[in-house]
C-alpha cells in the first residue's frame, strides 16, 4: 500500500466522519444517533489504523483497537442500557429545527476549514489535509451539545466532540503518547459512568431528563 | 473529419437517441417495476402505444384557456429536446454544447418547470393550482442543490461544459473522490425528486391529495398529453444521462472518434438498463413522504452537494 493510496484512503474516511457528524445533527431517533456513533468510531479506528500502518507507528494500532473497544462496543452499549432502563422517550428533541441546524453546521465546517488552513500549511504530514476535518467533527459534537434538549443526546454530542479531537490528534501529530491516549480513554469510560449516574439522579429529581428543568434550580428574585 | 456534417449528424443522432429511447427507458422502468411485484408487464413498448394513442384523441380545451395552456406543451417538449442535444448521451462531439454549459441546462429546466406551473394554474382548477405551488416549492429547493453537485463535478474537471466535463473525466485515471462520491449522492436524491419518482412524488397516482405533477397536467388530453407525457419521460432519460455523463462517463465517444459510436451505444443500453433496477430498487424500498418531510429530504441533498464542494477544497487540493 503506496503513501498516496493510503491518504487517499484516509481522506476518503475522513469525508465519512464528517458525513457521521452530520448524520448524528439531523438524525431524529435515538436509537439512530447510538447506530451514527458506533459508525463513527469504527470509521475513526480504521482510520488511525491505517494511518499507523503508513507511518509504522506501531503504538497507533493499539489506540485503534481502544477506540473500537471503546467508543464502538462499550460506549454505544452503556447508552443503550441507559435508555433502555430510563424508558426515554425515542425522538431527539431539538432546539433549532433540523435544516438550520445543518445550515449551521456547513457554516462551521468552512469555518474550521478557513481556521486550519494555515496550519495546514506548515504541517508536511500525509494526514494534514484531515486537519480541518478534525475541528469541523469537535465543532458539530459542540453545536450538538448545545442544540438539543435532552441530556442523553448532549452526552452524545459530547462523545462526537472526544472523537473529532482523537481524530485531530492522529492527524496532526501522528496521534499522541500512548500513555495519554490509555488515560483519555480511561476517562471516557468513567465519565459514561458517571452520566448514567448523574441521569438517574437527575430523573429522581425532576421526573424528567430535559435539562430547562434546571432552571428550576434558580433562586426566585 | 472534424469539419463539415459529421457533427451535426452526431448532434441528429443523439437527439434521435433520447427521443426513441426515453419512452423505452421508461417502458423498462414499468416492466422492472411490474415484474419485481410479481404482475407480468405489458411490454417495453407500452409508453409508445401510450404516447400514439394519445396523439390519435381528440384535444378538448377548457373554455377559459389561454394561450399559455396551449402553447406550454410545445415549449416543455422543446426544452427537453433542447436538453437532449447539450448532454453528451452518446458523444462529446456535440456542435450544441458549446452554446450551453451546466447552468444553462439546470435554467432549460427551470423554464420548462415556469410554464408547467403556469399551465397548471391557468384553467383556474383548484388541483391545478395545487400542483403548480408544490411543483415550485420542490423546484426552489432542488435548484440550489443540483448547481452544488454539479458545480462540484465542474471544480473536479475544471470546466462548467458538459462535453468537458465528460472528456476530462474519462481521461483521468480512476482515483477516490469523496468529494464526487458526496456529488453522486446528493445528484441520486435530486434527479428522483426532480422527475417525480417515489420519495418525492408517485408517477402512477392519481390520488387527489398527493400527486404533484399530475395535478399540473389533469387539464390536458390528446396531443398536449401526449408531448408533457413524452417531454416527462425524456426528463428522467435526460436526468439518467446527466448522471452518466457526470459521474460514469466512460464510453461516451470522444472527438472524432466514430468508432467508439456503438460501443457507446452499448454501454448506455447497459449504464440505463442498471439505472433502471436501482430506481425500481429506490421505489419499492422506501414509500413516498409526507409533502412537508420533502424540504428536510431536499436540504439534505443541498448538505450533500455542499459537503462534496467542501471536501474538494479541504481533502483534494
Amino acid at each position: 500500500m503506496s503513501t498516496s493510496f493510503a491518504a487517499e484512503i484516509n481522506s476518503v474516511l475522513a469525508a465519512l466522519i464528517l458525513l457521521t457528524s452530520f448524520g448524528l445533527l439531523v438524525q431524529r431517533r435515538i436509537y439512530g444517533l447510538l447506530h451514527i456513533f458506533a459508525w463513527q468510531g469504527l470509521l475513526l479506528s480504521i482510520s488511525t489504523a491505517i494511518v499507523g500502518y503508513t507511518a509504522g507507528l506501531h503504538h497507533l494500532y493499539i489506540s485503534a483497537l481502544l477506540t473500537l473497544t471503546i467508543k464502538v462496543i462499550v460506549l454505544p452499549y452503556i447508552l443503550y442500557l441507559l435508555i433502555h432502563r430510563l424508558r426515554i422517550h425515542k425522538e431527539v428533541e431539538a432546539m433549532i429545527n433540523i435544516p438550520a441546524t445543518m445550515l449551521i453546521g456547513i457554516i462551521l465546517v468552512i469555518l474550521s476549514y478557513h481556521l486550519m488552513s494555515p496550519i495546514t500549511e506548515l504541517s508536511n504530514l500525509v494526514t494534514r489535509s484531515t486537519l480541518a476535518v478534525a475541528l469541523a467533527t469537535v465543532m458539530l459534537g459542540l453545536l450538538m451539545m448545545i442544540t438539543r434538549k435532552k441530556a442523553v443526546t448532549q452526552i452524545i454530542g459530547f462523545l462526537a466532540m472526544e472523537n473529532g479531537l482523537f481524530f485531530a490528534a492522529t492527524s496532526a501529530t501522528y496521534g499522541m503518547p500512548l500513555v495519554i491516549e490509555l488515560g483519555v480513554a480511561l476517562d471516557i469510560l468513567i465519565a459514561a459512568f458517571i452520566f448514567g449516574i448523574f441521569f438517574f439522579q437527575i430523573r429522581t429529581t425532576f421526573e424528567t431528563l430535559d435539562l430547562k428543568a434546571m432552571e428550576k434550580l434558580k433562586e426566585e428574585e | 473529419m472534424r469539419e463539415g456534417l459529421y457533427p451535426v449528424l452526431i448532434e441528429c443522432l443523439q437527439v434521435m437517441t433520447v427521443l426513441i429511447g426515453a419512452p423505452l427507458f421508461a417502458g423498462w422502468i414499468k416492466a422492472l417495476k411490474c415484474w419485481s411485484q410479481g404482475r407480468s408487464s405489458a411490454g417495453l413498448l407500452q409508453p409508445f402505444r401510450d404516447l400514439s394513442r394519445l396523439f390519435i384523441k381528440e384535444t378538448v380545451l377548457a373554455e377559459n384557456a389561454s394561450w399559455i395552456f396551449t402553447a406550454t406543451p410545445y415549449i416543455v417538449f422543446g426544452s427537453a429536446v433542447v436538453a437532449g442535444a447539450i448532454i453528451p448521451v452518446l458523444s462529446v462531439d456535440l456542435p450544441l454544447s458549446a452554446m450551453a454549459d451546466i447552468i444553462a441546462l439546470v435554467a432549460i429546466f427551470a423554464i420548462a418547470r415556469f410554464f408547467l406551473a403556469l399551465a397548471g394554474m391557468d384553467t383556474g382548477t383548484a388541483f391545478g393550482g395545487m400542483g403548480s405551488s408544490r411543483e415550485m416549492m420542490i423546484g426552489s429547493l432542488t435548484e440550489p442543490a443540483v448547481l452544488m453537485s454539479v458545480f462540484t463535478v465542474s471544480l473536479v474537471s475544471s470546466s462548467t461544459s458538459l462535453s468537458h466535463m465528460a472528456h476530462v473525466l474519462t481521461s483521468h485515471t480512476i482515483e477516490l473522490r469523496p468529494s464526487l462520491a458526496f456529488a453522486l449522492m446528493s445528484f441520486v436524491m435530486i434527479a428522483l425528486a426532480e422527475t417525480g419518482r417515489i420519495p418525492v412524488d408517485n408517477p402512477s397516482t392519481h390520488l387527489e391529495l398527493t400527486m404533484i405533477h399530475e395535478a399540473m397536467t389533469l387539464e390536458y388530453s390528446g396531443r398536449h398529453l401526449a408531448l408533457i407525457e413524452w417531454a416527462n419521460m425524456m426528463k428522467l432519460f435526460l436526468f439518467a444521462a446527466l448522471g452518466i455523463a457526470c459521474f460514469f462517463p466512460w464510453g461516451i465517444a470522444g472527438a472524432n472518434e466514430i468508432w467508439m459510436l456503438p460501443a457507446a451505444v452499448l454501454l448506455l443500453v447497459l449504464k440505463l438498463a442498471l439505472i433502471g433496477v436501482f430506481i425500481v430498487f429506490i421505489e419499492t424500498m422506501f414509500a413516498k413522504m409526507r409533502i412537508f418531510r420533502v424540504p428536510e429530504f431536499l436540504g439534505m441533498s443541498f448538505l450533500l452537494a455542499t459537503l462534496g464542494m467542501i471536501s474538494f477544497f479541504i481533502l483534494e487540493s
